[in-house]
């Protein structure tokens, strides 16, 4: 019987080799592997275009490239980050991580999510593809605004298309997460059991469903008004170009906490684990992400105070926007609760995960500062803003991705990896991260205007320092595509549990997990 | 290789040169500008005060984390205590920060009130956005004129020299009173553009079919440079925008001057008046005050 039992167990595992296999995959642990792939991937591509604006920032005047392509650059960079690194960087770790979190054996709609994953990289080669088009890639920044955007040539259509393509994949992912967390939860694993990173997808998700179409509505408004004689955005026709504005930031402010929520999560499983103690107030924490996802869609016009707006519209804005204060800082004494009195080590996804809580915080409050409407007249559409969500979303979300990885990847492969590179890879991501972003904060504040090709002479020297913190940044990354390609390939064989006694279901299975897993529900205790 | 630098050696020589490379010099611009208006100062003060709250909170809660991470780690063979919640902790850093930003939100206001109070104005000036270049308009007076960026081409290519006021110059620069209420209404023919002067504490998006409106009054005669702050297209680094604050007689006889000059363009036939438009600003289609306002400066 045991050996039949085998043998079937064995036939369950089977699958096609080579690319059919990924290309036809259902498994969720495949096509997580795929989204961290393809994120990773975009991550160099945007890193790419970032290295170039900051060689033709690093002097005055213009060296590299002429000022219609360096605003491509600083356009595309924004999208592939976003809807490339990002965004999909977060699914892959959902698909990875939220059955063997819940106790399931696989999300619970698999080919939709083959589905959504193989969307991406065609919207992706139809975004860059637009680089090759008579006018170039859209030059009017990721935001899009109108009347700017509506002079540029095809390659806005292509990128309308795209995103269009990138929205219904992630709103197909969100359909599934939600009804994975629904429905496939192990029996006993209440709501209120689940770990946190489950609760933030969960949350992230329902954000994706509300403000996704709002998107994809905004950009098709463009398309008419482009191409089919509408005048949605154009005041020739009766139109109004703030309009746009109000609908994108609509959309626009939940996607920085879609683009944050899931990497809360991530940290409230690492900072646990290295502080050998339960998270502190998981209850709250629950309740601050719930309070930030409601906060993040009525706080949409801070971004476009300087539009000339009522004065109780601003003073509603500005109230709205400072209370998110409230809920964020909830999360950050949380975290630092969880380490006090706590036994900790110091590995590199605690590195990470410490580093992320500091860098964040510097992020969170100058929000704050931009949240202040008068003061936020000086701030606005400054490199004081670059800086600011560059440490929300490099120092924020892409690191909190970065120690996630290390966190798991042992799980993932069934190996340890390189310990010393892993911390190298921390400390020169950190340095020079903050190399790069902080002297932006006092460009900001001595008046350079942000996505500009060329600037006055009082600005160079922070921008010489931010340039070569910037090359210093982009080759870390290189050393992290290494070291994961290293652990991918052998390494020490990593225990079941990885780390010093973790929480969670995830850890009680073999590193790697099968293939197929939790076919017969978990006991939660 | 890496093998043989210690990493912690690693760090600290890295920290030191960043010491060594930024010896802070007045020059380098870590704050905001002095500002030369009342609500400038306004700002600035509410700005100081934010940045202040926002970085006692910052080394207060990272003092906590940062000792935490000193004390309570494993090497030191410290025990994990297991406690998970603390109603009464989470009531204090729920509480405590709503009273701050209450303490903030108070100056925020009353600041805020101020900046869009237009009311009153002694002079008003329309500004318009193109691609790429400003338009004044002394609407009282009927005085206009376009201004452009002032630093040579050769410059930003790198084959001259660059100016102290590297694409912070134009031709024409704007000339206002010190002492008086200025109200500016701001418009754009084109796309969104931003008019800002960081020293007056003064920025209005520039947008086609709307007029808004800001207002400023300058304290002290002198020069205030700024930028177009919204992305406008492919020349948006080179739109500037010169303020020149003049006192009150010298603006007057300014205004006056050019008014004068403008009739008689007006009353003269158009196309000597056009033809005495020098190359450079030929591209501006009622350029005809330019040359007038460069005599001002």
């Amino acid at each position: 019987m045991a050996i039949a039992a085998d043998a079937h167990h064995d036939h369950h595992d089977h699958h096609p080799t080579g690319i059919i296999r990924w290309i036809t995959t259902t498994n969720h642990k495949d096509i997580g592997t795929l989204y961290l792939i393809f994120s990773f991937a975009m991550f160099l591509v945007g890193g790419a275009m970032a290295m170039v604006i900051r060689a033709e920032l690093f002097q005055p005047g213009l060296q590299i490239v002429d000022p219609h392509f360096f605003n491509q650059l600083t356009t595309v960079h924004a999208l592939v980050m976003v809807f490339g690194a990002i965004m999909p960087g977060m699914v892959g770790f959902a698909n990875w991580m939220l059955p063997m979190m819940i106790g399931a054996p696989d999300m619970a709609l698999p080919r939709l999510n083959n589905w959504s994953f193989w969307i991406l990289p065609f919207a992706a080669i139809l975004l860059m593809s637009s680089f090759f088009t008579g006018g170039g890639a859209p030059a009017a920044g990721w935001t899009l605004y109108p009347p700017l955007v509506v002079q540029g040539g095809m390659g806005v259509d292509l990128t309308i298309f795209s995103v269009h393509m990138l929205g219904i994949s992630s709103v197909l992912g969100a359909i599934n997460i939600i009804v994975t967390v629904f429905n496939m939860r192990a029996p006993g694993m209440e709501f209120m059991k689940m770990p946190l990173f489950v609760w933030t997808w969960l949350i992230t998700a329902f954000l994706l469903i509300a403000v996704m179409p709002v998107f994809a509505g905004a950009v098709t408004m463009l398309l008419t008004d482009r191409h089919f004689g509408t005048a949605f955005f154009n005041p020739a026709g009766g139109g109004d170009p703030v309009l746009f504005q109000h609908i994108f930031w609509f959309f626009g402010h939940p996607e920085v906490y879609i683009m944050i929520l899931p990497a809360f999560g991530i940290i409230s499983a690492i900072i646990p684990t290295f502080a050998r103690k339960p998270l502190f107030g998981y209850t709250s924490m629950v309740l601050a992400v719930t309070g930030i996802a409601f906060l993040s869609f009525i706080v949409w016009a801070h971004h476009m105070f300087t539009v000339g707006m009522p004065l109780v519209g601003e003073i509603y804005f500005m109230y709205a926007t400072m209370l998110i204060a409230v809920p964020t800082g909830v999360k950050i004494f949380n975290w630092v609760a969880t380490m006090w009195r706590g036994s900790m080590t110091f590995e590199t996804p605690m590195l990470f995960a410490v580093g992320v809580v500091f860098l964040f915080t510097i992020g969170g409050l100058s929000g704050l500062m931009l949240g202040i409407t008068p003061a936020d007249f000086q701030y606005h559409d400054t490199y004081f803003v670059v800086a600011h969500f560059h440490y929300v979303l490099f120092s924020g979300s892409a690191m909190a991705m970065m120690g996630g990885v290390y966190y798991w990847l042992p799980k993932w492969t069934g190996h340890v990896y390189d310990e010393r590179l892993g911390k190298w890879h921390f400390w020169s991501t950190t340095i020079f991260f903050n190399i790069t972003f902080f002297p932006q904060h006092f460009l900001g504040l001595a008046g350079m205007p942000r996505r500009i090709p060329d600037y006055a002479l009082q600005f160079t020297e922070f921008n010489v320092i931010s340039s070569l913190g910037a090359f210093g940044l982009g080759l870390s990354q290189l050393l992290f595509g290494y070291i994961v390609f290293k652990c991918i390939r052998g390494g020490v064989q990593a225990t079941r549990e990885v780390w010093d006694k973790p929480e969670g279901l995830e850890w009680t299975l073999a590193s790697p997990p099968p293939y197929h897993t939790f076919q017969t529900p978990p006991v939660i205790k | 290789m890496l093998r043989f630098i210690k990493l912690p050696t690693l760090i600290m020589v890295l920290a030191a040169s960043l010491v060594v490379v930024t010896p802070v010099s007045a020059e380098w611009g870590l704050n905001l500008p002095t500002p030369v208006t009342p609500i400038g100062e306004q700002i600035l003060s509410l700005h100081n005060m934010i940045l202040l709250i926002c970085v006692i909170i910052f080394v207060g809660v990272f003092s906590v984390m940062f000792y935490s991470v000193y004390a309570h780690r494993k090497s030191k063979g410290h025990q994990a205590s297991q406690f998970s919640h603390s109603t009464f902790a989470e009531i204090v850093w729920t509480v405590i920060p709503v009273l701050i930003l209450i303490g903030m939100a108070i100056p925020a206001t009353a600041t805020l009130i101020n900046m869009e109070d237009t009311a009153e104005a002694d002079l008003t000036v329309k500004v318009t956005g193109y691609q790429w270049k400003w338009h004044y308009d002394y609407i009282d007076s009927g005085v206009r004129y376009y201004s452009n960026l002032g630093t040579d081409r050769a410059e930003i290519l790198n084959q001259k020299e660059k100016g102290e006021n590297y694409l912070l110059e134009v031709d024409n620069q704007l000339v206002l009173p010190v002492g008086r209420k200025i109200r500016f209404l701001v418009t754009a023919n084109d796309v969104i553009h931003s008019w800002w002067v960081p020293k007056l504490a003064v920025k209005k998006d520039a947008i086609p079919g709307f007029i808004n409106e800001v207002w400023t009054r300058i304290d002290e005669p002198g020069v205030y440079r700024g930028q177009c702050a919204e992305l406008c297209g492919k020349d948006h680094g080179f739109m500037p925008i010169v303020v020149k604050a003049v006192a009150e007689q010298e603006f007057d006889a300014w205004i006056a001057e050019n008014k004068r000059k403008e009739e008689q363009a007006d009353s003269a036939p158009r196309a000597p008046a056009n033809s005495a438009l020098t190359a450079d600003n030929a591209d501006t289609i009622d350029g005809d005050a330019s040359d007038l306002a460069q005599a001002a400066q």
